[in-house]
């Protein structure tokens, strides 16, 4: 269990350091960039099933140092959840990447770098402290940034900057905020926090609270600190767009919904208020950026924000439903974000740019590209049977109960909004007359397998969690269960440490 | 490094530099109980070859040096990776330290562990980040 529980990080750090020698030999470093993908799927599926068939959560205190003294790692069904379905896209990307990513990217060590990204992610989502968060976050921002500037003249790293910069200023605001906790509490372990901060003065919390939420609120995208996102997304290569777009911003969500369940909850009325009205906010600006832009990948990086949106509602509900829905909606929004990435790429290719006005008539040459554009198109926008219907409902009914009824309609409205946004990309790109001079396809002839199959890999899963996600839904209602849960996560923190002094370790 | 350094300095340095780096090696073997460790060590280490380069030149330092930078870097975090994937063969959890004890005479006996090796693969990784900064700032 030890291992298991530490593979998502060891399998990222080897393949970072295995990948780094070998980075100028191309074949190579495909094929073992593609086998530690594939490992860390299987690893991160292992663990999925067994917290399902155990009792849920698993903990392992790193170098054996027990807590709240050690640094401990835990595993509960979001984090084991959050973890498969970021290796799913992690998989695809770094497939896709084999076939995009051009050979001088390479040689300056890309595949190290995205197993860097890995690994930050995940010690992000596996870790059980405040401070080791922080630390895995900077293992994130930094491999994300290089991986953004990598192979960029001098002139052109401007959405990096802005990058780098607003997300070091939530590292400063983290950091602060981190500290300030620590003179409070005396600690930084989630289960140990958590303990504590049930006696302190509700009003030094709020203070703190606001903090790390315009910490990971910078982070996720969340109004009115997402101006970074737009800005950046569509300057790296595709795969790289693809993968930020399907993991960054969520870990952000994930380091929400953590500490807005198990540490600040003692006033749920001030804080996830304020999310509530955030979470409305960060859709509707999302979708109206969206409608305002013509290029395919700045459309979706504004769709990131109002998905976003959707996420915090659930948490803001604080329900067990609506912590369900922003589970579900996580799991949903990741893979379908991530394939419409890849599928704006396709599009890039063909007519050698993303502008829509500069595209079209696709459907008359490749209509089964369309097709499987439709696919996580109309998943993002809410439409039955695919994965976003069933993600939008499950928000949409928690909003109902919990009678959050402004914030339900505006999530709603967001949802025709949404589609009218994916059929303003279809119709240019893939319905409209070609545009009139001819553009020169740069790479002309059928796409490799290597971008075709992740593309089909998505897309099936999006059809799979709409037409038979039950067994995912139930996860997602464990999940929350388990969230509102704070004394069953305390106990099995300590329970370690019940097991370690009982056999004298 | 438009102009030539100073003779003090380069005078100074040819003595500096091998004392920090023997300063380093101190650090890092006293680090495990008491003040010091990989990281300051490292440190330390890197300002021994960064004197070489304001003393000397960019590529004296790379020279003495030997090796890349970021290859240091990925050594020190290899051995560091090590050190704590040994864990697992007793069935502890990662990072786990291991020691043993090693009679030198017999009254004196020295610890060695696991968490050494780590620090060495600190010490190695903060050197090579070190460095890799400050060439290429030098090399502008």
């Amino acid at each position: 269990m030890d291992l298991l529980l530490t593979l998502p990080i060891l399998i990222p750090l080897t393949w970072s350091l295995v990948l780094y020698p070998v980075r100028r030999r191309r074949a190579l470093s495909h094929a073992i960039a593609i086998t530690g993908a594939t490992l860390l799927l299987g690893a991160t599926a292992l663990l999925l099933v067994f917290l399902v068939s155990g009792k849920g959560i698993e903990v392992v205190t790193i170098g054996s140092w027990p807590p709240p003294y050690g640094i401990v790692l835990v595993a509960d069904l979001l984090s084991a959840a959050m973890l498969l379905v970021c290796a799913l896209v992690s998989w695809a990307a770094v497939v896709y990447s084999t076939d995009w990513i051009d050979p001088g990217r390479e040689q300056a060590g890309y595949y190290s770098l995205v197993f860097a990204l890995l690994l930050g992610v995940n010690g992000a989502f596996l870790t059980g402290d405040l401070f080791n968060l922080y630390v895995w976050f900077e293992v994130m921002l930094m491999a994300s940034f290089v991986l953004l500037v990598l192979g960029v003249e001098r002139g052109q790293v401007e959405g990096g900057i802005k990058y780098v910069s607003l997300n070091l200023l939530a590292s400063t605001f983290f950091l602060s905020a981190t500290g300030i906790l620590y003179g409070i509490a005396g600690t930084l372990n989630f289960a140990d926090l958590s303990r504590v901060l049930e006696s302190v003065d509700p009003h030094i919390l709020n203070v703190v609270a606001a903090l790390f939420g315009i910490a990971f609120g910078i982070k996720a995208g969340v109004f009115p600190l997402f101006f970074w996102l737009p800005a950046s997304y569509h300057t790296p290569p595709v795969p790289v767009s693809a993968l930020f777009a399907g993991l960054l911003t969520k870990v952000g969500v994930y380091a929400l919904i953590r500490v807005f369940t198990l540490l600040f909850v003692h006033d749920p009325g001030w804080t996830h208020r304020i999310l509530l009205a955030c979470a409305a906010l960060t859709m509707l600006t999302g979708v109206l950026g969206a409608l305002a832009q013509h290029d395919v990948r700045r459309i979706l990086s504004f769709h990131i924000i109002s998905q976003i949106g959707y996420m915090i509602f659930g948490l803001a509900l604080l329900t067990p439903l609506g912590l369900a829905s922003s589970v579900f909606y996580l799991i949903h929004h990741i893979v379908v974000k991530t394939n419409l990435f890849f599928i704006g790429g396709l599009l890039e290719r063909r007519f050698g740019t993303g502008l829509l006005d500069r595209v079209g008539g696709l459907f008359r040459t490749q209509a089964w590209l369309g097709v499987l554009f439709l696919i996580p198109a109309f998943s993002l926008a809410g439409i039955p049977p695919l994965s976003g219907f069933v993600a939008k409902l499950l928000v949409i009914r928690a909003g109902l109960a919990a009678h959050a009824y402004l914030a339900t309609t505006i999530a709603v409205v967001v949802g025709l909004l949404t589609l009218l946004s994916m059929l303003k990309i279809w119709n240019e790109a893939f319905w409209k007359a070609p545009p009139v001079p001819a553009v020169v396809n740069e790479r002309p002839g059928p796409y490799s397998v290597q971008v075709l199959l992740p593309i089909f890999v998505l897309a099936s899963v999006t059809v799979f969690l709409g037409l038979a996600g039950e067994p995912i839904l139930a996860v997602a209602q464990r999940a929350a269960e388990q969230l509102l849960d704070r004394h069953g996560y305390q106990a099995a923190v300590f329970s370690i440490v019940a097991e370690s002094v009982g056999t004298g370790g | 490094m438009s102009t030539l350094p100073s003779l003090i300095l380069r005078t100074a340095v040819r003595w500096i530099s091998p004392l920090l780096l023997l300063f380093s090696l101190f650090l890092l073997l006293r680090g495990h109980h008491e003040p010091g460790g990989g990281f300051s060590g490292g440190l330390v280490a890197a300002t021994g070859f960064a004197l070489l380069t304001f003393g000397f030149s960019l590529e004296t330092a790379r020279r003495v040096l030997r090796v890349a930078p970021t290859t240091l870097v990925a050594v020190g975090i290899a051995v560091a990776l090590a050190s704590g994937a040994g864990a697992f063969l007793l069935r502890s959890p990662f990072l786990t330290g291991i020691w043993f004890k090693l009679p030198l005479t017999s009254t004196m006996v020295i610890e060695l562990g696991t968490p050494l090796l780590f620090d060495v693969g600190v010490y190695l990784t903060v050197i090579g980040a070190t460095l890799t900064m400050l060439f290429s700032f030098a090399e502008e």
